[in-house]
C-alpha cells in the first residue's frame, strides 16, 4: 500500500472549494436553526396547549424519522406540490428543520431546568408568564445551553455530507468527483475525515471560547 | 378591631389546602389590619408556609377566600359570581402582596441593584434610570448602600436576604409575606435580617412573618400567631400568648425555647 502523493496535492484545492461550501451551508442552517430552534422551544413553554402540541408533533416527527428522508422530501417531494428549491437551498431548509427540533428541545429543557424558586421570585413581583420566561429564565438557561447546543451545531455540519447525495458540491461531493476520475478512495477519504475534523475541531473551539464568555451565574 | 372606615390589608377566610392525603391548611381565617405585624410560629409541617404560599397563590388553595386591600386574590368577578382568575390575571392581583423566601431566591444574572429595579422596570413600567436610583433608596433602607453592584453569589446570605427584602418592598406592595427569612442563614448573619425587618415595622410596613426566631418575634410583633396540624391554635399579643398561653398545645411548643431570652418578659 502506497499514499499517491501527487493525487493529494491536486485533491487539496479541490476539496477546499468543497469546504466553502460545506461552510456556507453550515452557517446558513446553523443559523436558521437557532432561529426556528428558539421560536419553537419558547413556544413548548408557552401556556397554550394548542402550541405545546404542535411543537411536541414536529419534534416527533423529526426525530422518528432519518435526515436522508427529509432531506429528500424536501428535494423530491415537495416540487410535486408546487415548493421547488435548488438542491443548496432544500439541503439547507432540511437540515435547518432537522437541527431546529433537537435545539427546540434543548432550549425547553435548559429553561426547564432553571431553579423553581426563579419562577416564584418572579411570579412574587408580578411578572407575567412571558416577563418571566424573556427576563428572569432565558438568561440564566443559555450558558448551560452552549455545549449541548454545540453538539447539535456539530452534528448539522457533519451532516451536510449527506447533502452529497442530492448533488450539492460540498465536501464529500467534491471527494467523490475526484474519486470517480482517479479511483483513488484511501486518499481521497482520509482526507475528508480530516477535513471535516478540523472543521468540527474549530467549531468546537469557538463554542467553548463562547460559553468563557458568557458571564457565570 | 378594624375601625370601620379601614379595609383591611389582609382577610382571609376558610382557607384550605390538601396535598395528596395529606391536609396542610384546615379552614384557616385571618385578618391582617394595615401597619400590623402579624408573627407566625408552631412547629414544622404546622402549615404556617403553606399559609403563606396559598395566601399569595404560589400555591392555589383547594377552598378560601383571599382578599388584599379588599380586593380578591385568585378570582374575579363575572355576571352572576366568580371564576378563578387567569394566571395573567394572578400576576396582577399578586402585585398587592410581597414576599419573601427562606432561601432568598435572587435572580443570579442580575446585580444586586438590578435585582430590585427589575420589577421597577418591567412590572411598574419605569424608566431604566428612575428605577435604578429607586431600587438603590430601597437598598438604603435595608442598609445596603455598597454592593449594589455585585451579583447574589458575591453576597452573604444576610445581604442576599436584605437584597430580597428591598426587592419586595420596592414593589410597594399592601403587604409582605415573609417566610423563614433567617432559617437558611448562619447564625451570625441572622441579626442583620431581623433588624432591618425591625425597622420596617416600625415604619409602617404591613407584614406576616413566619419565624422561628422567638425573642424577635416578642419585640417585633403586634400579634403572634400559633399554628398546629395547619390549624390556628391560639393568636394574641406576644405578651399574652408567650406570657400566658391558653391552650395547652401552645404551652407545650413554647416550652421547646426555654432560653432564659425567650422566657423573659418583654
Amino acid at each position: 500500500m502506497s499514499i499517491d502523493w501527487t493525487i493529494i496535492e491536486t485533491a487539496i484545492p479541490l476539496l477546499a472549494r468543497g469546504t466553502v461550501v460545506t461552510l456556507q451551508i453550515s452557517v446558513v442552517a446553523g443559523i436558521l436553526a437557532c432561529m426556528i430552534g428558539f421560536t419553537l422551544g419558547l413556544a413548548a413553554l408557552s401556556n397554550i396547549a394548542a402550541l405545546r402540541w404542535i411543537v411536541a408533533a414536529y419534534v416527533d416527527f423529526v426525530r422518528g424519522t432519518p435526515l436522508l428522508i427529509q432531506v429528500f422530501l424536501v428535494f423530491f417531494a415537495l416540487p410535486v406540490i408546487g415548493i421547488r428549491f435548488d438542491e443548496i437551498w432544500a439541503g439547507i431548509i432540511a437540515l435547518a428543520f432537522n437541527t431546529s427540533a433537537y435545539i427546540a428541545e434543548t432550549v425547553r429543557g435548559g429553561v426547564g431546568s432553571v431553579e423553581r424558586g426563579q419562577t416564584e421570585a418572579a411570579k412574587s413581583i408580578g411578572m407575567f408568564r412571558w416577563q418571566i420566561l424573556t427576563y428572569i429564565l432565558l438568561p440564566q438557561a443559555l450558558r448551560p445551553m452552549v455545549p449541548p447546543l454545540t453538539n447539535e451545531l456539530i452534528s448539522m455540519t457533519k451532516n451536510t455530507s449527506l447533502l452529497s447525495v442530492i448533488s450539492v458540491y460540498e465536501l464529500t461531493r467534491a471527494g467523490q468527483a475526484i474519486i470517480s476520475v482517479h479511483f483513488v478512495p484511501f486518499e481521497i477519504y482520509l482526507l475528508l475525515a480530516l477535513y471535516y475534523y478540523a472543521l468540527i475541531k474549530a467549531l468546537s473551539y469557538l463554542s467553548r471560547f463562547i460559553e468563557s464568555r458568557m458571564p457565570a451565574l | 378591631m378594624t375601625p370601620d372606615n379601614q379595609v383591611p390589608a389582609l382577610r382571609v377566610v376558610g382557607l384550605s389546602k390538601t396535598f395528596g392525603t395529606k391536609t396542610v391548611l384546615r379552614d384557616v381565617d385571618l385578618e391582617v389590619r394595615k401597619g400590623e405585624t402579624v408573627v407566625v410560629i408552631g412547629a414544622s409541617g404546622s402549615g404556617k408556609t403553606t399559609l403563606l404560599r396559598c395566601v399569595s397563590h404560589l400555591e392555589i388553595p383547594d377552598t378560601g377566600l383571599v382578599d388584599v386591600d379588599g380586593r380578591s386574590v385568585g378570582r374575579v368577578a363575572i355576571p352572576g359570581g366568580w371564576k378563578d382568575a387567569s394566571e395573567r390575571q394572578l400576576a396582577i392581583q399578586r402585585r398587592g402582596i410581597g414576599f419573601v423566601f427562606q432561601r432568598f431566591n435572587l435572580f443570579p444574572h442580575l446585580t444586586a441593584l438590578d435585582n430590585v429595579a427589575i420589577g421597577l422596570r418591567r412590572v411598574r413600567g419605569i424608566a431604566k434610570k428612575a428605577a435604578r436610583e429607586r431600587a438603590a433608596e430601597h437598598l438604603r433602607k435595608v442598609f445596603l448602600t455598597d454592593h449594589l453592584d455585585k451579583r447574589p453569589a458575591e453576597l452573604s446570605g444576610g445581604q442576599q436576604q436584605r437584597v430580597a427584602i428591598a426587592r419586595a418592598i420596592a414593589m410597594e406592595p399592601t403587604i409582605i409575606l415573609f417566610d423563614e427569612p433567617t432559617s437558611a442563614l448562619d447564625p451570625e448573619l441572622v441579626r442583620e435580617v431581623l433588624d432591618a425587618i425591625r425597622v420596617l415595622a416600625a415604619g409602617g410596613m404591613t407584614s406576616v412573618i413566619v419565624t422561628h426566631e422567638m425573642s424577635f418575634a416578642r419585640q417585633v410583633a403586634n400579634r403572634v400567631i400559633y399554628m398546629d396540624e395547619g390549624a390556628i391554635v391560639e393568636q394574641g399579643t406576644p405578651v399574652d400568648l408567650f406570657g400566658s398561653p391558653r391552650e395547652p398545645r401552645t404551652r407545650r411548643f413554647l416550652e421547646h425555647f426555654t432560653t432564659p431570652d425567650a422566657k423573659a418578659a418583654p
